[in-house]
């Protein structure tokens, strides 16, 4: 191929190629093609397929006589003929490998829920081998474990993977393996100094492993046929190639997040001179994308319910970053860009890969009209901000999971699920008493005894409670961490990344807006504890009204942001792992119904049990000004306390976007320029009737491609469990007549 | 601080996309002296039970919304605005101040010499006519014609930019010749940039039963789609830009 040349040439600079080489585009979707009939066929079997998995209670097969790594399986293929991406995790589509690194136990459990058994051979494996599970209880403190049992931090990654590491894909298309494994060996010879401690020993070690890694991948390759040693020579191969290095993490890793990063722009500029130079029409440069697509749309990873609970509908969060603009003032927006989304027209909606358009005023007016029609006819995109993000991570960042932004190839994170503020406040007012066990869980501060909560004590002693919470957490995320890297490293994704890199440790709140409503209520209305015996308040009664988040009232939504702010504060002081810089997300994906289950009622009115609202929502019904109150309450949270994402659902019911389509295309680009002018960082739009989800409970065979967006991330909405439907249902839709 | 003018109003909808062109900021007055049978706001009727707030506020409160509507404006409906002039011409010229566009949605019910100072103040009118005949039209509301067509002919005269609306309501104002005479009437004033026709709903039903007020059109069907092409037509044959949502 025919590329400028530049830094890149001399050295790994992905970023360096792109720029050099990639032409952005400003027209419309007109020229974007239909699907092949080979893509029709191939999909319509793929669809069967799935259809078969819903049958069988979720799960199509599983494998679990072989341990899954790179080089595990023989290749497999939905229609060989028809496909011209290949590759699946296992011999099978939709067949589930076990990867018991992370713990067996877990194993165990998954495969119980599907009535199967380990075979003897490999349970014996890990009679001599430990697993990061096990690392992690060898160390856990009877505080921490307290503190998990009682779920003020719960989700944590200590029996799981911990994903959301995104390896730099495109540098297998642009450099083939032989090039990174020469490398990697480079930066182990100069990895070398006068002490070797134990930095430098792990360094060292994990590099060889990275090199053993590129080497499996080369190997599974070959066995599909390809020689992924080379760079990709056209577009095809630069999609395979890239698709290989993938399907080698997700063999490899189950992660709970498995981003793909940022890849349309890079495969454009291939695409662009294949079309040019008449190697491939457009036609089947989409029927690439849309087999590519395919292949994303079925990673499947083997969990257990537990699990499911917390991220309910299957999630594997494959998230692809499109759109924003670069730094030198271009929008990064191409042809492939559209492709892409084109793939949800084409294919029909679907939750992965979770599309997320990086949005900026700047961007071509012709790409937003485009990806609001997009959303309206299937609700599958969310938008980040790329305005406030690319001042941060640069113009080739990638979001991992849902709402992680990092640079590509060059940071990483260390996942830390969330701690529960909700429940820090009960904490507060009993004295550090679990509200549903009793147990002396948090210090033994003096408990709140006033008849009437009053707002200056309450807040005092929330305070010290989240200094112990913040503390605690962290380290328990050390733990986790250190053994993650020990016992199940992720290989290939580091492999894919440079030597030095940025680590963070990302912390999370759940439960934000009942915190803030709480406060409010108990500075502005008079709030009654009721307590039990043992005089711990398990409920409030609440006289007079108060601002509530979501309203666009400063009164409360500067409640909101402080908490926020207050509890980066906190994290920031802790010493963490890897010396890894501190970050925080108020983002809880569908765990929001888990955490309210284990919390007790609350000063806001909400009732023990009860869900809290998801990520940075207000709670459902009490947004009551309309969607744009609501929005400016979420965007004025501080992305600057909170860079690991504020994730915002947004729903709305078709007609209140507009009389016509055009108007309504036109009305949600004027609310996304809003929201994001307002400095808002994520948002997921619903466009759909609550009618369409009721009849979807009631019929979900008519329904097998509804998709939501739930929180960072969308799910069918088929395969949410009946309580998550409901929750779902009970959030604020924007409507009026 | 100079205080502004105090005005009664029911609600706020911060994300409106029905009232007037792009997307604006609704402000809902309370009070109306029409009684339209068809109305899905009869909450907004009572002129005493409406929370009281301040121009200047309402206006701080609009200009902290000015990206997102960016390609509207505010809309002041109701009940019925023309019967708030002072809060009404005050908001507005606030609004003018800021380079905020202004929409007022009445249905012109009250004498010019009290409307005037409001038209003259906003950047258009959402005006909706219930119907040209005087005795279909009190029945429908209570009170004719009159005040409505001065309205329009004062919009003419100064060039006041339009949006018509009618509601369609079977065996009422769903009918062809009334809708011809309609047609042939609106074709001679240039003010008038769209007309929006409604056709009839219930989803206002349930306030009224709130409210304890009998509702007489509870039997009455949504327009057919036969019906509605109808009205199509005769707005097509008249060169009437319209708009018409099914």
């Amino acid at each position: 191929m025919n590329f400028a040349e530049g830094k890149w040439t001399k050295e790994i600079d992905v970023r360096d190629f792109i720029l050099a080489n990639y032409t952005p585009y400003d027209g419309d979707e007109s020229f974007l093609a239909s699907p092949t009939e080979n893509t029709q066929k191939l999909w319509e079997q793929l669809s069967d397929k799935m259809k078969i998995e819903r049958d069988r209670g979720g799960v199509y097969d599983i494998d679990e006589h072989t341990i899954s790594t790179i080089t595990s399986h023989q290749p497999g293929y939905i229609n060989q003929e028809l496909e011209v991406i290949v590759g699946v995790q296992t011999d099978e589509p939709l067949k589930r490998a076990i990867m018991p690194f992370g713990g067996i136990r877990l194993v165990h459990t998954e495969l119980e829920t599907y009535h199967r058994e380990l075979p003897k051979e490999i349970d014996e494996v890990f009679k001599y081998r430990k697993t990061h599970n096990d690392g992690v209880f060898d160390v856990y403190t009877d505080e921490i474990k307290r503190a998990r049992h009682c779920g003020i931090i719960t989700g944590l990654p200590d029996a799981y993977g911990r994903g959301r590491i995104i390896g730099d894909y495109r540098r297998v298309a642009l450099y083939g393996t032989a090039f990174l494994i020469e490398e990697k060996k480079k930066a182990k010879s100069e990895s070398v100094a006068a002490a070797m401690d134990s930095d430098l020993m792990q360094l060292r070690e994990e590099l060889s492993e990275q090199i053993r890694a590129l080497g499996e991948l080369t190997e599974m390759a070959a066995s599909y046929g390809f020689d992924i040693s080379k760079p990709a020579s056209n577009t095809r191969e630069a999609i395979q190639w890239l698709y290989f290095g993938y399907l080698a993490a997700v063999k490899e890793q189950n992660g709970a997040a498995m981003s793909l990063g940022r890849v349309s722009t890079f495969l454009d500029v291939y695409a662009e001179q294949d079309i040019k130079n008449g190697l491939f029409t457009e036609e089947q440069i989409q029927e690439m994308v849309d087999h590519f697509v395919m292949k994303l749309r079925i990673i499947r990873f083997l969990r257990t319910p537990d699990y499911d609970e917390l991220f309910s509908g299957d999630p594997t969060w494959v998230t692809e970053s499109l759109g924003g603009m670069a730094l030198d003032g271009r929008y990064m927006v191409t042809k492939m860009t559209y492709r892409f989304l084109h793939t949800l027209t084409n294919l029909g909606p679907a939750p992965e890969p979770n599309l997320t358009v990086l949005w900026s005023e700047r961007l071509p007016e012709a790409f937003k009209d485009y990806c609001a029609k997009v959303s309206i006819e299937t609700s599958s995109i969310q938008y980040e901000n790329d305005d406030i993000m690319r001042p941060k991570y640069g113009d080739d960042y990638g979001i991992a999971c849902c709402v992680s932004a990092m640079r590509i190839g060059k940071q990483m994170q260390f996942f830390g699920a969330r701690a529960n503020l909700a429940k820090a406040l009960l904490y507060a007012i009993n004295g550090g008493k679990d509200e549903r066990y009793g147990m002396q869980v948090g210090p033994e501060l003096a408990p709140v005894t006033s008849e009437y909560l009053e707002y200056e004590e309450v807040r005092r002693k929330f305070d010290a409670m989240c200094d112990w919470l913040a503390n605690l957490y962290i380290n328990t995320l050390n733990i986790i961490h250190y053994m993650h890297d020990k016992y199940s490293y992720e290989r290939i994704e580091m492999a894919l990344h440079d030597e030095e890199i940025l680590r963070t440790m990302a912390g999370g709140i759940a439960g934000l807006s009942v915190v803030a409503d709480s406060l409010s209520a108990i500075k502005n209305a008079k709030v009654k504890p009721i307590r039990n015996e043992a005089g711990l308040a398990v409920d409030f009664e609440i006289e007079g009204d108060y601002p509530k988040y979501g309203n666009n009232d400063p009164v409360v939504d500067e409640i909101a942001s402080d908490i926020v702010s207050s509890f980066m504060r906190k994290l920031r002081r802790q010493k963490t792992y890897r010396n890894s810089l501190q970050t925080l997300s108020v983002l809880t994906i569908t765990s929001n119904v888990v955490y309210g289950k284990k919390t007790g009622s609350t000063p806001d009115g909400r009732k023990a049990g009860e869900p809290f609202a998801p990520g940075a929502n207000p709670m459902h019904g009490r947004d009551t000004s309309g969607s744009v109150a609501s929005m400016k309450s979420v965007a004025r949270l501080p992305y600057d306390d909170s860079e690991d994402g504020i994730s915002y659902t947004f729903s709305i019911v078709p007609d209140a976007l507009g009389k016509t389509k055009d108007q309504k295309t036109k009305n949600l680009v004027t609310l996304l320029d809003g929201y994001f002018l307002e400095t808002g960082h994520h948002i997921n739009v619903n466009v759909f009737n609550r009618e369409t989800l009721l009849d979807a409970m009631e019929h979900p065979e008519k329904y097998p491609q509804l998709t939501i967006r739930v929180s960072g991330y969308a799910v069918n909405f088929i395969k949410l469990t009946r309580e998550q439907q409901k929750e779902v249902l009970s959030r604020t839709f924007h409507e009026k007549f | 601080m100079t205080m502004g003018i105090t005005g009664y109003i029911h609600s706020v909808e911060s994300f409106g996309t029905l009232d007037g062109p792009g997307v604006r900021y609704v402000l809902f007055l309370q009070g109306c002296g029409l009684r339209c049978l068809y109305c899905h706001n009869p909450d907004t009727w009572n002129p005493s039970c409406g929370k009281a707030v301040d121009s200047e506020q309402v206006a701080a409160d609009i200009v902290s919304y000015r990206n997102f509507i960016r390609t509207g404006g505010i809309a002041i409906s109701g009940g019925e605005p023309f019967l708030q002039p002072e809060f009404v011409v005050d908001l507005l010229q606030r609004c003018r101040k800021n380079a905020i566009h202004t929409a007022v949605d009445t249905a012109g019910s009250v004498p010019l010499s009290i409307s005037k100072p409001i038209i003259d103040a906003a950047d258009m009118l959402l005006l909706d006519i219930k119907s040209l005949d005087e005795e279909l039209c009190k029945r429908l509301t209570g009170q004719g014609p009159e005040n409505t067509l001065a309205t329009l002919d004062y919009c003419e005269q100064t060039k006041k930019r339009v949006w018509l609306r009618h509601v369609l309501v079977p065996g009422l104002t769903l009918d062809k010749a009334l809708l011809e005479e309609m047609a042939d009437y609106l074709r001679f004033f240039s003010c008038i940039e769209l007309t929006e026709l409604l056709p009839f709903h219930k989803m206002g039903e349930f306030k009224w039963k709130e409210l304890n007020l009998q509702y007489e059109l509870g039997e009455t069907p949504a327009p057919s789609k036969e019906e509605l092409q109808m009205v199509k037509r005769i707005f097509e044959k008249n060169s009437l830009r319209y708009l018409l949502k099914e």
